[in-house]
């Protein structure tokens, strides 16, 4: 019996033994935290009540589909921007406004995983026009524009599976990337044995031309590459801006027990793209056009309906078929997750999650190497650069799982390490390590503010963290994603807060608040309201019947709706409810909800009009009513709406005022 | 009259052509929910908002307390007052062209006579405004009226109004001082 004790004594000492030198080993000296002053950090993060933050924040929601806007350094959340999910607290989705933004090559999709969100740029420098963000699962790319803080625009993308490496813009937003996470086949709705897959899928790098007027989005053309998983991008700056990088994995071609099978090789590649040049060749007349099913989604006007472009071809690029060279490889360590640009765009950091180092490319090497012809092998057409030739230096010791890098222009890199959950912070000039912190927990992205640009403030860093176990009260078993914010203005990385999120951020980005809060709208002018069904007068307020359709221009303003009594709807009629908040005064909000409609509210800002469909399937009166505390009397701001049998002769009607 | 003197009157009287591009007025409004402040301007021809929709906002807000809706179309003063400050300045240059002390002062003897009349008007309406109430108001306080003041600041239930000259006023007062300047100086600084 004592025996067996001292047994399991020894066992665990030696075990304990094990994990603290396989620690050591992978993350070289023990995590070194700075000395926190929390007084200090408090005061930091103190934004006083009235005072506005110094900078945006805008993070993905990951399965949230969404974007959320925070304030920063403060932390607090500002708004959350329906974007790929539905969302019935303002109707998006579910208004017959918004509802064709969902549409797709696949019907109606109500949900999807938004990534990576990426500011507009105008020479290297994020310039607050538009911010984009991708859609995972049903490949899309949705435009957010800045002024309304509105979704405006989704575009799907055909051949890909899973949109990951997107939504990431070039210099000049001449072009917003996406990249196949999974590769497919390429022909529409091809019906071939999975293990085909070295013969029959394909990866495909999209571009994206942005319109630089009106942000509008345009599948220029795609790039045929082998069946590998493309997995994140970054346009290139300064010097290598005429370029994109996109990290592969699974070079191996598994296609079942990834896990396993796309991590036997000891390196994978980065994906140089030279899209002027390929841009070029499509203009040339280089490209092949195929047929491609895919939906464009946007609104013509200011107001109205989203419309439903339904586009049938794409350009393509195949590199088997063209003898012109405009996408290199670069072999890097080991199924790297992120490849991040540096500033000057001299240096490309490879995230090797399974590698020991942190890999560093030199832009001018790999020009050099391209130039010297120092090519190992040519897969499909893709010439493979020698790895010597093109790296400029390994990081060593950074921890076990580096994922992503940002730069703070005063040249140091921070990576985001997953497995030994912190942040390592990194010369660019000896590739050492300088400074290290822990991150709660497992770390996925991290960001800077105006981070991502030849020019970043980095005054403060953002962790975007998966687990949150015990860092606030407890929520059950699954509880909301963290973030966390440090200053790293100083020598050292301190931390300064740690706050819940929504969904679970993966990349975000922060632009200085007063580079877009003059161009904030405050009001939709009723002036420029050119919805269809718009209301542009109150007096003009009405109901009108086209067979068993039923259209109510209704308004709104404080603290009525007109027509506010309707009479002479039927079960069976389909009946649209026009609602014009006619109000044209900041955030005076008016909603609409009737009871029994299988449909969210709907909720126009001041000077918008939204649209509910409501099928009645009871005879009976309806009560309907504002859901916005909109005034004094938002508790008079109700009306009825009375319904009559299929084969009634009740009279349509309406009336206001008149009791 | 000397060359100086019919210089300064014939500016004096130019300088009312300001208010045809300014309002001469301003009512401000503060309150809670309004920090960024909302109100109007009075021009000699119209009332318009500080911001672009205030007018509009200002009617929305004092319906619920029965006040009539603010539109320019319902002030007779609107038509009138072009025609009366055209009517001064060309008085005024005639004035100056002649050289008429007499015309000069008749000329002062108008604007001052204007301005009362004006400011007795501006107060009718502002009474009537006030007192003038819709009696199916939703909101009825007992006792109370909203006259906004004649001039300086007054607390109207939750809003705070203010009622003060504007920049066309400050070109009326220095045609007025400049206009009382040349009397001055042709009636008793020469003499001496």
């Amino acid at each position: 019996m004592k025996k067996q004790k001292t047994k399991t004594l020894r066992g665990l000492l030696l075990g304990g033994g094990f994990v603290a030198v396989a620690a050591f080993l992978f993350t070289g000296c023990p995590s070194q935290q700075g000395m926190m002053d929390t007084g200090d950090a408090a005061q930091k993060v103190y934004v006083a009540p009235g005072e506005h933050d110094e900078y945006y924040g805008f993070f993905s929601g990951g399965y949230s589909g969404q974007l959320s806007v925070w304030g920063l350094p403060s932390s607090r959340l500002l708004k959350v921007i329906p974007v790929f999910s539905q969302d019935p607290e303002t109707g998006y989705g579910y208004s017959e406004e918004t509802k064709p933004l969902f549409e797709t090559s696949y019907g109606f999709i109500p949900w999807d995983d938004s990534h990576h969100p990426h500011i507009s740029q105008t020479d290297g420098d994020a310039d607050g026009r538009w911010i984009f963000i991708n859609a995972n699962n049903t490949p899309r790319i949705a435009r957010i524009d800045l002024e309304t803080f509105e979704t405006k625009e989704i575009l799907e993308l055909p051949n890909t599976g899973g949109n990951h490496a997107s939504s990431f813009v070039t210099s000049n937003t001449e072009y917003v990337i996406g990249g196949t996470r999974f590769s497919i086949p390429y022909e529409t709705d091809l019906d071939v044995p999975i293990d085909s897959y070295s013969d029959e899928f394909r990866g495909a790098l999209s571009f994206i031309a942005v319109d630089q007027e009106t942000g509008m989005m345009d599948l220029d053309f795609q790039i045929v590459v082998p069946p590998y998983n493309y997995d994140l991008g970054r346009a290139g700056k300064g010097p290598s801006a005429d370029w994109v990088f996109f990290t592969t994995y699974n070079t191996e071609e598994a296609h079942t027990m990834l896990e396993v099978n796309a991590s036997r090789n000891d390196k994978d590649f980065i994906a140089a793209v030279n899209w002027r040049k390929a841009a070029e060749l499509v203009e040339q007349g280089h490209g092949e056009t195929i047929s491609a099913e895919y939906y464009h989604n946007y609104y013509e006007g200011k107001q109205g309906y989203a419309i439903n472009d339904v586009k049938d071809q794409v350009t393509i690029l195949d590199t088997r078929e063209i003898d012109d060279e405009f996408i290199y490889y670069l072999p890097t360590p080991k199924s790297p997750h992120g490849v991040d640009i540096d500033p000057t765009g001299e240096f490309i950091v490879g995230g090797g999650k399974l590698a020991t180092v942190i890999p560093v490319h030199s832009f001018s090497n790999m020009l050099q190497a391209i130039e010297d012809g120092e090519i190992e092998e040519y897969i499909d057409g893709i010439p493979v650069l020698n790895y010597d030739a093109t790296i400029a230096g390994e990081v060593e010791n950074p921890g076990l799982g580096p994922l992503h890098t940002e730069f703070d222009g005063r040249g140091y890199a921070y990576t985001s390490v997953y497995i030994s959950s912190e942040i390592v912070k990194w010369s660019l000039e000896t590739f050492e390590v300088v400074d290290r912190i822990d991150a709660y927990y497992s770390i996925g992205h991290l960001m800077i503010t105006g981070g991502d640009t030849v020019d970043p403030d980095a005054q403060y860093m953002i962790g975007l963290t998966k687990t949150a176990k015990d860092r606030y009260l407890p929520t059950g078993p699954k509880q909301n994603h963290p973030a966390q914010l440090y200053d790293i203005s100083g020598d050292r990385m301190e931390l300064l807060l740690d706050f819940p999120t929504i969904g679970e951020p993966h990349y975000a980005q922060a632009i200085r608040a007063d580079k877009i809060v003059d161009q904030v709208a405050q009001i939709y002018e009723m002036e420029e309201n050119d919805h269809p069904h718009a209301l542009l007068r109150i007096a003009d307020n009405r109901v009108e019947r086209e067979g068993n359709t039923v259209h109510i221009y209704m308004g709104a303003t404080r603290s009525h709706f007109r027509p506010d009594n309707i009479e002479g709807i039927k079960v069976g009629d389909t009946v649209y409810i026009h609602l014009t908040n006619l109000e044209q005064e900041w955030d005076v909000v008016h909603g609409v909800a009737i009871k029994g409609a299988n449909n969210a509210e709907i909720l126009p800002a001041p000077g918008q009009t939204k649209t509910l469909k409501w099928e009645p399937t009871r005879t009976g009166i309806y009560p309907f009513y504002c859901t916005a505390f909109c005034s004094a009397l938002h508790q008079e701001m109700q009306g009825y709406i009375r319904v009559s049998a299929e084969d009634s002769d009740v009279d349509l009607a309406w009336r206001t005022g008149t009791n | 009259m000397k060359t100086e003197s019919k210089i300064a009157m014939g500016l004096a009287a130019l300088l009312l052509l300001g208010l045809y591009y300014m309002p001469f007025w301003t009512i401000s409004m503060s309150a809670p929910q309004y920090p960024e402040g909302i109100g109007m301007y009075i021009h000699i021809d119209d009332v318009t908002g500080h911001g672009r929709h205030d007018l509009q906002n200002i009617n929305t807000l004092n319906h619920y307390i029965g006040m009539a809706e603010i539109h320019a179309e319902d002030f007779p003063e609107f038509e009138v007052m072009p025609w009366v400050i055209g009517f001064l300045i060309a008085l005024g240059l005639i004035a100056a062209a002649t050289g008429s002390m007499k015309l000069v002062i008749t000329w002062i003897v108008l604007m001052v006579i204007l301005a009362i009349v004006g400011l007795v008007d501006f107060y009718m309406w502002g009474h009537d405004y006030g007192h003038n109430l819709n009696p199916d108001a939703p909101i009825k306080v007992p006792g109370m009226s909203y006259q906004p003041p004649l001039l300086g600041c007054k607390q109207l239930l939750n809003i705070n109004a203010c009622s003060w000259p504007y920049t066309g006023s400050i070109f009326i007062g220095i045609s007025f001082v400049m206009a009382s300047g040349v009397v001055w100086y042709e009636k008793f600084k020469k003499k001496n």
